[in-house]
């Protein structure tokens, strides 16, 4: 009962998406005031019905309902409460009913939170992403309802969540990357509301940018969390693999990147608005491309659930409706290429450009090394498959002039600045980063590294410019403590963002240089030593979990003597899939991970032992948090609440 | 002229549909109907380590064996590495590894670190046999009969359930 009433909630919930799609859209372009106004009830109701729908489901899965398919192929009686619920997500029809739900999630608080916005915007805003929902939520009813049900006959137990996926980071790390997916149809949403008004003033750069910055915000603590995950659950110390369903989230990521700069540009110099607006489109369409490459099967992954070629085609309909029509819609209303504000060749906005098309080139050559195997076998030209080579060799290089770019532009000034006062600014920050960078490697390594020279100047070559600039601007102030309050949280999650990447770039460099691992046979007493530490193995014995049994285990782990922690690997078989899992064991540290797995079981209780030494890999989280938490941060500004009010009646003349 | 600049982006993406559209229709799982039921395309390629001993058809046809493509960059790969060694173990059938566009270095490193189900691995570094073969993506595996002939293709991870369905085929053999 409960589940049909879930698939009747889902049903209404189309029915008011269609309607959100249709009247608010008509009311703004005929200007009638009470078809506009239906805007937000039209939101709520959405809202309402696909969270009494993901509600439904959840609650089949806490009953262990198995008569309803989906269910009973992502689920067991033995699995844990908490996993029994995020298994929810854990297949394709499930991820799609969280998808919608956030999209009208993100409906709903556009309807709460934007007061100031004028009447036919906001009206424009909703019917825009009621398009969207009515979009997935047809395409969730037609092709991938989660309600269906086995029946007569249904199987007495579930075939289990996939192991991997019963872990801490599957329940938070698929919701907070379509939080970000999905938030950047806010910003899609605001660039074709403002093509249909033709009003491209810079109140719409500063409507779209808290919620761009939220949305990127999200997918990137969605990207760190899913590298973290891959990890620890993968069991071999890797933290990205360059797979189509990783670079399906990093394209939208650079690109929003690259609209963060766009928008901040748009509003400050009123420049760059076709070229914000294409950026807008582009990010949420490689959302919707990521969802499609990862859905269809066009594409095999280790990630992708399910695939199907009926479905693949639905979203590819999809796909053509939403971004063809809106680049159509882009190729006719948007201004021309000509700026209205001019700025001169050493400026912040040429610098940001420059930035932008750092990270466009990112994009693309992400974008084109996850579909050139499916371009050549449309091409009839076989099949072939790109690997990581592809990726590190473009990416790293163009990154790194992205980071060199970026300290320029922290200390340019808007409209032009004088290559004298740059250089001025720049000798100590450069002289610092080059020197750090060539002493580290002696430091910390045994000799020059060419590598950890480059990433260690690039990453001091953030925080120092940063740092400059910061100073800049206490030049003609007298109290520090006033000059701190003043700055805006803008500004300082912009700070917190910069000095994140850093702090990613130098976690990179470090563990991909001066990661040690070793895979050693040891017996129960044996001992091994790597970077320093003196590993013992005490031997295994059988551990009993919920849903699976395990050889743990257990070794002490000393440095010059002293004992620093004892770890416990597993590894499980688990019941139903009868699968095999590794389960690592880690003693984190902000300056090293001593990462254990357990291998195969040898003769007379040895077991092959793998033994890693990351050091400063979690820097690279802790970077992509500090970015997530700028992004976070810079909404805090009063200015996009208190401005919309004052705008207003610009707006509206 | 800027008018039409703005076009730009709207071309290259029906380029770009054009071919998900044509991807869709291409199911990266099937075997190219040309090459199930025919014998393994020729080669003479190194062995992964040992370079001077010159691979053949000749050394893969005689018994039943299941040719893996694997490769070092591949993490799907490092995920059925477990199974693969499991399959070894039970001595059912022979694994031959066709190490696909790979480093010799690392892959050497890869078997001594990870251990060695394999008979022995055919070095294909150009990726030419794997062309032949049709590979979409590492890892793939293979059922070959005892004179050579393709029998099944598997695109992905081979889990416990993989095995079991590659030996019911083999059973069926046995029957004949």
């Amino acid at each position: 009962m409960i589940p049909e009433l879930g698939e009747y909630a889902l049903i209404l919930a189309l029915g008011f998406s269609v309607i959100l799609a249709i009247v608010p859209l008509y009311g703004a372009a005929s200007l009638k005031t009470i078809w506009m106004e239906y805007a937000k009830p039209l939101a709520k109701a959405q809202f309402f019905f696909m969270a009494i729908s993901f509600a439904c489901l959840g609650y089949a899965f806490g009953q262990d309902d198995f008569s309803v398919q989906y269910v009973a192929n992502h689920s067991n009686s033995q699995l844990p409460i908490q996993f029994k619920l995020s298994a929810v997500w854990g297949g394709h029809e499930g991820s799609l009913l969280l998808w919608a739900l956030i999209l009208s999630g993100w409906t709903l608080a556009v309807s709460l939170f934007s007061r100031g916005l004028p009447l036919d915007m906001l009206a424009r805003v909703l019917g825009v992403m009621g398009i969207i929902a009515t979009g997935f939520i047809s395409f969730l009813l037609w092709t991938s309802s989660p309600f269906l049900r086995y029946l007569p006959r249904y199987p007495r137990d579930g075939a289990d969540l996939n192991p991997l996926l019963q872990d801490f980071g599957l329940i938070v790390h698929p919701p907070l990357l379509y939080m970000g997916y999905v938030g950047f149809s806010v910003a899609f949403a605001f660039a074709i509301a403002a093509l249909l008004s033709g009003r491209l003033d810079a109140a719409w750069a500063r409507w779209s940018r808290p919620w761009t910055n939220v949305a990127w915000a999200f997918l990137g603590g969605g990207i760190t969390l899913g590298s973290w995950w891959a990890y620890y659950e993968l069991g071999w110390g890797g933290w990205w693999f360059w797979d189509p369903v990783e670079n399906a989230s990093l394209m939208p990521w650079l690109v929003g990147t690259a609209l963060m700069h766009s928008l901040a540009v748009t509003e400050k110099r009123g420049v760059f608005k076709s070229w914000t607006l294409l950026l807008a489109i582009f990010a949420f369409s490689l959302s919707l491309l990521g969802t499609f490459l990862v859905r269809s099967g066009v594409l095999t992954s280790v990630h992708a659930f399910a695939s199907d070629p009926e479905r693949g085609f639905f979203i590819l309909v999809l796909l053509v409706l939403t971004i063809g029509g809106s680049l159509t819609l882009y190729a006719f209303k948007a201004p021309n290429v000509k700026s209205e504000s001019s700025f001169g060749w050493l400026s912040r906005e040429m610098l940001l450009l420059i930035n932008n098309v750092f990270l466009m080139v990112m994009a693309v050559t992400v974008l084109l090394g996850t579909l050139y195997p499916l371009l050549i076998d449309a091409l009839g030209s076989g099949k072939i498959s790109v690997g990581p080579p592809y990726f590190n060799a473009l990416f790293v290089p163009i990154m790194g002039l992205l980071v060199v770019s970026l300290g320029f532009s922290s200390v340019a000034r808007w409209r032009n600045t004088s290559l004298e006062s740059v250089k001025q600014q720049l000798m100590l920050p450069g002289i610092i980063s080059l020197a750090s960078g060539l002493i580290f490697p002696f430091l910390y390594g045994d000799g020059f590294n060419f590598r950890v020279f480059i990433g260690i100047s690039l990453s001091m070559w953030i925080i120092t410019t940063v740092f400059r600039e910061f100073k800049g601007k206490f030049r003609s102030t007298t109290s520090i403590a006033e000059k701190l309050k003043q700055l805006s949280p803008s500004y300082y999650g912009m700070m917190l963002a910069h000095v994140g990447v850093a702090v990613t770039a130098i976690g990179i460099t470090l563990v991909s240089v001066y990661s040690e691992e070793r895979d050693m046979r040891m017996a129960p007493g044996d001992t091994m030593e790597l970077a320093d530490y003196q590993f013992k193995f005490l031997g295994t014995k059988s551990v009993k979990g919920a849903n699976f049994v395990a050889d743990q285990g257990t070794i002490e782990i000393s440095l010059d003597g002293e004992s620093v922690v004892t770890l416990y690997p597993q590894k499980r078989r688990y019941n139903v899939k009868k699968s095999m899992m590794t389960e690592a064991s880690i003693d984190p540290g902000l300056f090293r991970d001593l990462y254990l797995a357990l291998g195969e079981p040898l003769a007379d209780g040895a077991w092959a032992v793998r033994v890693h030494y990351k050091p400063y890999v979690r820097w690279l989280w802790l970077g992509g948090l500090l970015m997530a938490l700028g992004g976070i941060v810079t909404v805090f500004d009063r200015r996009y609440r208190k401005n919309d009010t004052q705008k207003q009646g610009v707006a509206n003349a | 002229m800027p008018r039409l600049l703005l076009f730009i982006p709207l071309a290259l993406f029906s380029i770009l549909i054009l071919f998900l559209w044509k991807g869709l229709s291409i199911d990266p799982r099937e075997l190219p109907s040309a090459l199930i039921d025919k014998p393994f395309p020729a080669f003479k390629v190194e062995a992964l380590l040992s370079p001077e001993r010159k691979l053949t058809t000749a050394d893969i046809v005689g018994k039943p064996v299941l040719i893996n493509v694997w490769a070092t960059w591949c993490p799907s790969c490092r995920q059925e590495h477990e199974q693969l060694l499991r399959i070894a173990q039970e001595n059912k059938i022979a694994i031959i590894g066709l190490n696909y566009k790979d480093e010799r270095t690392a892959a050497t490193q890869w078997l001594t670190q990870l251990g060695n189900p394999y008979q022995f691995n055919i070095y294909d570094e150009s990726g030419m046999l794997g062309l032949d073969l049709g590979v979409y993506g590492a890892p793939e595996t293979y059922l070959l009969d005892a004179q050579g002939i393709i029998r099944h293709r598997h695109v992905g991870v081979v889990t416990e359930q993989t095995w079991q369905e590659l030996q019911a085929i083999i059973k069926s053999w046995e029957k004949l």
